[in-house]
């Protein structure tokens, strides 16, 4: 390669220099300047930037079928998410910017690829989130106030999995993808999924990032469920960055690619096409249910804010790439669809504008109020049963602060 | 629990009782807990057709079918990972490391969750499992074969830490570890396996009401009045050649306490011992800095320090990645290191 060639940049946003899906093409000296905001031609998408319904191609014929179950409340209904979603998630960044709260992850941009897999899920459906994952539990019925407290340093949970079938966020990068395929093969052990009873069915979807693709915990989650037939749905949202590395530091082949070394499908959707997103995660999750196996989806997507509120993406990206992003807004595209087919109207966004200032309202209130644990709380749920240097350290931390309450009332 | 025995045909008693191993005696108290709770099942490398590397496991996947006695891909987070998911599903998994130097690559899942999924769900979420360790040296290997890797465990806040050292112990930890609602990291002294003990295995499936300790208690095994040896898994039989070698000599008199709990772990039984005799030794082939010796000696001079006689003394594998099997001999403490030991904590 000449110093002339190694000096000239390819255009930016083209796909110059890359593989049809929008990786750096293998063997360039140097990666090329790629357009990292084109998935390429294997992504399903049914509405593009501009809310207009694609034509149907071969890559997403498959899942077109999935659409046809949407009726208009359904698809009002997930518009409705996408902007609570949306509105919830900046509340939790202000509460933090307040002081409210120690840290938020904020999941700006990415609200249709979670809305679209919460939605596929059936109450009986179990997800394992990542820490991100504020839309999956809005879909699952977690009252998002609940989120909350683990951030506000008040517990490390806080809402019974459970109940909704949603597992506790999980911080360790990986950890939980293993914990879905368990869950996964304990419902194979129970019965509960190719029965052809759909209250019975069962699957699990497990979600974590693009960087989290690099995890061993990840890499071995894949292979057991491979080896087990295991009823589970990877979930990768590709915001294209892990902090403040960029998917060229962190992988060569992309996520969706990968699923057929592992030996299932792999599939790319549209992260930021909210009916994508859900008609892909249908049919991955009804093939897990009916004893098809596991599915990779990679939502192509993009963190359009910072990656926690700890984290100063200006020194990593340039906001020119936040800017195209932006014009591939995930709501925006939705509203226009839906405004454009006359299945909303002003005053319907307007009604649900008022329900996320009510919802805002909420959740600060919930915020603040929320009550600190008593402090003996730290012993009490270390272990199941009777531990006794447990009981011992509680009745002697008890004691020490018990003497000073007598010290204040002398 | 839902018991797999027929109701009312309770077997009648009849003198079972056979000399065993602690192979064995492992083996029959997992088959006990599997038929008494059908929720229970295996996970391990190699467990199934052939048993484990040390057979631990033999005829059960012949018995229960290879959904309760699974054999996984070899990945240890893997294990680990989905027995975490399989827990929350309700099952009530026993893992089998192979080996303790190929626990690290689980080491992540056990700290970082199976021992704080309680504590996260302020209680709503169990995680009963049990972790099986073959643990320690002695027998010739080659490394990351023989390592006692106990104390990274019981530092870990939300795990149970265990480690048996006869066959009675073998058999009813083992269906109590399972029983436990906790996780519990379950350390099988793997140079002793062979080693044979009287045990009544009874017919059917016991009652572990009969177990005759507590999983959390330690046990005196051989009572003495000079000095305490406190001690755990394969290192009791050292302690307790040691005390009776002191006997026969006319020497001094060395009380052994097998603490099989290591968290948590009986300091109620470990002070009444040490008071009774003013002078302790720790044992265990563990490297003793920040060990388990570190916390007995630690917790004996804060709560025994007007007792004590001496200084503790540990006796324990010295600070160094554990050596190739040509210098075991030395690594390993032995009777003579014991009794040496014992000597000091005497003349002092
Ligand atoms: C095992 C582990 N290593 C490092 C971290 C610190 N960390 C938190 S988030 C993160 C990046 C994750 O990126 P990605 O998987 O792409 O998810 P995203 O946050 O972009 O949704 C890192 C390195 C962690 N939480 N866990």
């Amino acid at each position: 390669m000449s110093d002339e060639e190694v000096a000239r940049p390819a255009a930016p946003n083209t796909l110059e220099g890359t593989q049809p899906d929008g990786t750096p093409a293998r063997g360039a000296h140097e990666p090329p300047e790629k357009d990292i905001t084109d998935g390429g031609p294997d992504m399903v998408q049914f509405l593009d930037g501009e809310g207009r319904r694609v034509p149907v191609t071969e890559v997403s014929s498959p899942y077109a079928a999935y659409l046809d179950d949407l009726d208009d409340e359904a698809l009002k209904g997930m518009l409705r998410d996408l902007i609570l979603v949306r509105r919830f998630d900046a509340e939790g960044f202000a509460l933090q910017r307040q002081g409210e709260l120690g840290l938020w992850p904020s999941l700006l941009g990415q609200e249709a690829a979670q809305v679209g897999a919460g939605r596929a899920m059936r109450p009986q459906d179990y997800a394992f989130p990542g820490y991100r994952e504020h839309g999956v539990a809005w879909c699952k019925g977690v009252p998002p106030e609940n989120l909350l407290g683990m951030f506000r340093g008040v517990n490390h949970g806080g809402w019974d999995s459970g109940e909704h079938n949603f597992h506790l966020y999980t911080i360790v990068i990986g950890n939980q993808m293993l914990h879905g395929v368990g869950y996964a093969m304990g419902v194979q052990f129970d019965g509960d999924y190719a029965t052809g009873d759909p209250e019975r069915d069962t699957a699990v979807m497990a979600f974590t990032g693009d960087g989290g693709t690099a995890q061993g915990d990840y890499n071995e989650a894949l292979v057991f469920a491979a080896v087990k037939n295991a009823p589970v749905v990877f979930f990768v949202q590709n915001n294209h960055w892990a902090i403040s590395q960029p998917n060229d530091k962190q992988f060569t082949v992309p996520p969706y690619r990968r699923a057929d070394g592992f030996g299932f499908p792999g599939v790319r959707v549209d992260g930021n096409d909210v009916i994508a997103s859900y008609a892909v995660s249908r049919a991955a999750l009804e093939r897990a249910r009916s004893g098809g196996g596991p599915t990779l989806i990679e939502a192509f997507t993009y963190r359009m804010g910072a990656h926690t509120t700890s984290d100063d993406p200006t020194k990593y990206r340039i906001s020119a790439e936040v800017d195209i992003w932006k014009k591939k807004d995930p709501i925006d595209r939705m509203r226009k669809y839906l405004l454009a087919e006359g299945i909303v109207d002003d005053d319907w966004l307007a009604a649900v504008e008022e329900e996320a200032d009510e919802l805002a309202r909420r959740i600060r209130h919930a915020c603040q109020t929320m009550p600190d644990p008593p402090h003996e709380e730290m012993f009490t749920y270390v272990y199941a049963e009777q531990h006794r240097l447990v009981e011992r350290e509680a009745a002697e931390f008890a004691a020490y602060q018990a003497g000073f309450e007598d010290e204040g009332e002398r | 629990m839902t018991s797999t025995t027929t109701p009312g045909a309770a077997p009648a008693p009849t003198s079972t009782a056979q000399r065993t191993t602690i192979a064995k005696a492992l083996n029959a108290g997992m088959r006990a807990a599997m038929e008494r709770d059908p929720k229970v099942l295996l996970m391990g490398e190699d467990i199934g057709k052939l048993g484990g590397v040390f057979r631990i496991t033999e005829g059960l996947q012949k018995d229960f079918g290879e959904d309760r006695v699974i054999d996984p891909p070899l990945a240890e987070s893997g294990i680990l990972g989905t027995a975490v998911g399989l827990a929350l599903r309700g099952y009530r998994p026993v893992v089998e490391i192979q080996f303790d130097g190929f626990v690290y690559p689980a080491f992540d899942q056990i700290v970082s969750q199976v021992s704080k999924m309680h504590n996260r769900s302020l209680g709503k979420l169990k995680v009963p499992m049990v972790v099986r360790i073959p643990y320690g040296g002695g027998i010739g290997a080659v490394e990351h074969h023989s390592e006692s890797n106990e104390s990274y465990f019981a530092h870990t806040a939300g795990l149970r830490v265990v480690s048996v050292s006869t066959t009675d112990d073998a058999y009813w930890m083992m269906q109590q570890a399972i029983a436990s609602d906790d996780p519990v990291i379950f350390y099988e002294p793997k140079r002793r396996y062979h080693e044979r003990g009287v045990l009544d295995l009874g017919g059917g499936v016991p009652d572990l009401a009969d177990a005759p300790h507590r999983l959390d208690e330690a046990v005196v095994r051989t009572e003495g009045s000079d000095v305490t040896v406190l001690t755990y898994g394969p290192m009791v039989k050292v302690a307790l050649a040691a005390a009776q070698a002191a006997e026969l000599e006319d020497g001094p008199s060395i009380e052994v306490v097998d603490l099989r709990s290591l968290s948590p772990m009986d300091t109620d039984t470990i002070e009444a011992s040490v008071i009774r005799t003013g002078r302790c030794i720790t044992l265990s082939e563990a490297p003793t800095f920040t060990s388990i010796h570190a916390e007995m000696a630690a917790w004996v001079q804060e709560h025994c320090f007007y007792h004590l006689e001496a200084p503790v003394l540990r006796v324990g594998g010295y600070n160094i990645p554990y050596p190739p099997s040509r210098h075991e001999e030395v690594f390993l403490p032995d009777l003579d290191r014991v009794l040496h030991a014992v000597d000091t904590v005497l003349n002092y």
